[in-house]
């Protein structure tokens, strides 16, 4: 048995899914969140039955991508748990009634119940049973309240079997509903919705959004610098090095097992930065430098998703990114790749047009530096000055702007304007946060940890058998003619391809000045993406499509990279 | 006409509501302003426009929802 979890755009399947399945899916206050579709299981009596998180869709007669995904599915599945936002009654019922119309069973879940007390609404849940024919059971998805009944209550799910109708015979129907089970008494706006008001506004909205902005920045570095200051640096000098060392005169100081474990020691001592070697930049680079930024970045982007902030970002942003061929909710794709490119591309999918999923994932891939690039570029380029941090990111940032307005002028199709529901702020649940930040940083590990230790295993390897000197004389032309880098340079460039971090972490030991390093970094982000992100990149705009991108990418780093050798 | 007056959404102002009469757009527009509620009938206020023809955010019962400065100009709303 399939059980589809269908609704309107952020009514809260992918909380409500976590709950009945135990499965963690990313849950967020936007519309859009679900792009594909996840699958988990449930009990129910004795039967484990398949459960499908569907992206939201606001009606069965599919008009976006994620909406085709949706209607699709519906043929495959057993029984839908209709689920409904409490607070929009009159809207949501609309795919109700689409769903009523089909030859399927449905349960109906009345959703974010809690939230319409204090909203003024009154919703009649046993009369609504009655009038639309199938168990309606109020649910608060977030807290869990309401989902047990909602499952004893399945095997009641009915199939009225509607007559197929008209969209105005539809909305009548949900007219003549919503007029004998739902009341309205007048509310006073909370501190909320004022201040939901006022981020929306041109004037009020700006201000806001720059100080949010500001503050979120400033707190993903404080938090990243704190945590490495404070916590991994310590473990690793105090803790890890001691260990090392005694693992390093075991080993006898050198060979080859010695250089591929520990690496090379600069005056008898272990630098984790610069030794190479699997159990000391292998695993510092992951857990000393790049985590303690991927744990602030996540907490800080759970905290403005699960408000529901980033869609009025979009609204504020949208005229800037019309500039570039994108409406405003190309941001959430924007914001998410400053994590890790993999989701970011992926959810280029909310947008309409492939045009703007052309555009959009061309500029993340070139022009947005990950969390774990950044981590390596505060690490290594914060250190020479924060004057030097900033020419990395406005340099990145001036490339996105002006790749952005080359490719509205050059890439044919058409851009559609912004169209998206704003969904009211919420009081973020720390206990949601906190899951959410923990699968994205267990993703994080998961993933990236395996890579880096055979990265650094691999170019041990490759430096044992001399096969990057063949390739840095091959390439001494590009990396130092046109870069200025030294010919070694090539070798954070093939790595890059691996992983960024990586990739920047091996600038450390060729001792370059503050502008080779900014060039290095910004030539690393630009060229070639890593290959997890390449995989989707792939999926995502097909084969034509890739080729377009690398092109472009390869003349934008060369162009860049060109151009700051000769101011720097 | 019954002697209120008819315009469309941009020229609103901020605050102002008014009840949609009509939306001058292809069967996709129609299609895709409806699913969100608005349609023919329905009360709308309008609660701000970025400048320089930004988006417009509309409350719809009790949902925002942000369109773009060109499909706002085809929504006609009669203000009461």
């Amino acid at each position: 048995m399939r059980i589809l979890l269908m609704g309107n755009p952020n009514v809260g399947k992918s909380a409500f899914f976590s709950r009945i399945t135990g499965t963690r899916v990313i849950a967020s206050n936007y519309p859009g969140t679900t792009v594909g579709f996840t699958k988990g299981s449930m009990k129910l009596g004795q039967e484990q039955v398949e459960v499908i998180d569907v992206p939201g869709t606001y009606t069965l007669e599919p008009i976006s991508k994620a909406e085709e995904v949706a209607s699709q599915m519906l043929q495959d599945g057993d029984l839908v748990i209709d689920i409904v936002d409490s607070t929009n009654l009159e809207r949501n019922l609309y795919l109700t009634q689409e769903l009523l119309e089909r030859q399927i069973p449905v349960v109906v879940a009345l959703n974010i119940w809690d939230d319409t007390k204090h909203r003024g609404i009154s919703i009649d849940a046993a009369k609504l049973e009655g009038l639309l024919g199938v168990p309606v059971i109020p649910t608060v998805a977030v807290t869990g309240q309401g989902i047990k009944e909602l499952v004893d209550r399945i095997p009641e799910a009915a199939s009225p079997q509607m007559p197929e109708r008209t969209p105005d015979e539809r909305w009548a129907a949900v007219g003549s509903i919503i007029s004998q089970v739902q009341t309205i008494t007048h509310h006073h706006h909370t501190w909320l919705e004022h201040l939901q008001d006022a981020s929306i506004k041109p004037l009020t909205g700006l201000s806001i959004a720059a100080l949010v902005l500001a503050t979120s920045f400033f707190a993903i570095r404080s938090i990243g610098e704190g945590l490495i200051g404070y916590v991994m640096e310590p473990l690793f000098e105090k803790l890890w090095a001691p260990l090392m060392m005694k693992l390093s005169e075991l080993l006898g100081s050198g060979g080859f097992w010695h250089d591929m474990l520990i690496g090379e020691l600069f005056d008898g001592e272990i630098d984790f930065f610069q030794s190479m070697g699997v159990l000391t930049t292998g695993l510092f680079i992951p857990l000393g430098a790049v985590l303690p930024y991927i744990l602030a970045f996540y907490l800080i982007l759970g905290l403005l998703e699960d408000v529901g902030y980033l869609p009025r970002l979009a609204v504020l942003l949208d005229n800037l990114m019309h500039r570039i061929g994108l409406h405003g909710y190309a941001i959430i794709p924007t914001m998410l790749g400053l994590g890790c490119l993999v989701p970011a591309i992926m959810a280029t999918r909310i947008l309409e047009s492939r045009r703007e999923r052309f555009i959009a994932a061309t500029l993340i891939s070139i022009a947005i530096p990950c969390a774990a690039s950044q981590a390596m570029i505060f690490g290594l380029v914060g250190a020479e000055g924060e004057q030097y941090v900033a020419m990395v990111f406005g340099t990145l940032f001036v490339v996105w702007l002006v790749l952005g307005i080359i490719l509205n002028h050059t890439v044919r199709g058409f851009s559609p304007e912004i169209l998206i529901e704003i969904p009211p702020y919420r009081l973020p649940s720390w206990r949601a946060v906190l899951t959410k930040l923990w699968g994205r940083v267990y993703g994080f590990l998961r993933e990236a940890l395996p890579i880096i230790l055979l990265a650094i295993f691999a170019i041990g390897i490759l430096y044992t058998l001399g096969i990057f000197d063949a390739i840095a004389k091959v390439t001494a032309p590009v990396v130092s003619g046109i870069f200025g880098l030294p010919k070694e340079a090539v070798v954070a460039i093939v790595v890059g391809f691996l992983r960024k971090d990586v990739a920047i972490g091996l600038l450390a030991p060729l001792s370059l000045s503050a502008g080779q390093l900014v060039i290095g970094c910004v030539v690393l982000t630009m060229f070639f993406p890593c290959i997890a992100t390449f995989v989707v990149l792939a999926r995502e705009l097909g084969f034509r499509g890739l080729l377009v991108a690398i092109g472009v990418m390869i003349a934008a780093t060369v162009v860049v990279g060109g151009l700051l050798n000769l101011i720097l | 006409m019954s002697g209120k007056s008819q315009i469309t959404v941009n020229h609103l102002q901020a605050g102002q509501s008014g009840r949609v009469v009509q939306i001058m757009g292809g069967h996709s527009l129609v299609n895709r302003l409806n699913s969100l509620g608005i349609r023919p009938g329905k009360r709308i206020t309008k609660v701000s426009a970025m400048f320089m023809r930004g988006p417009v955010t509309l409350l719809v019962d009790r949902a925002q929802v942000a369109i773009g400065f060109g499909m706002a100009g085809k929504i006609v709303v009669e203000v009461d």
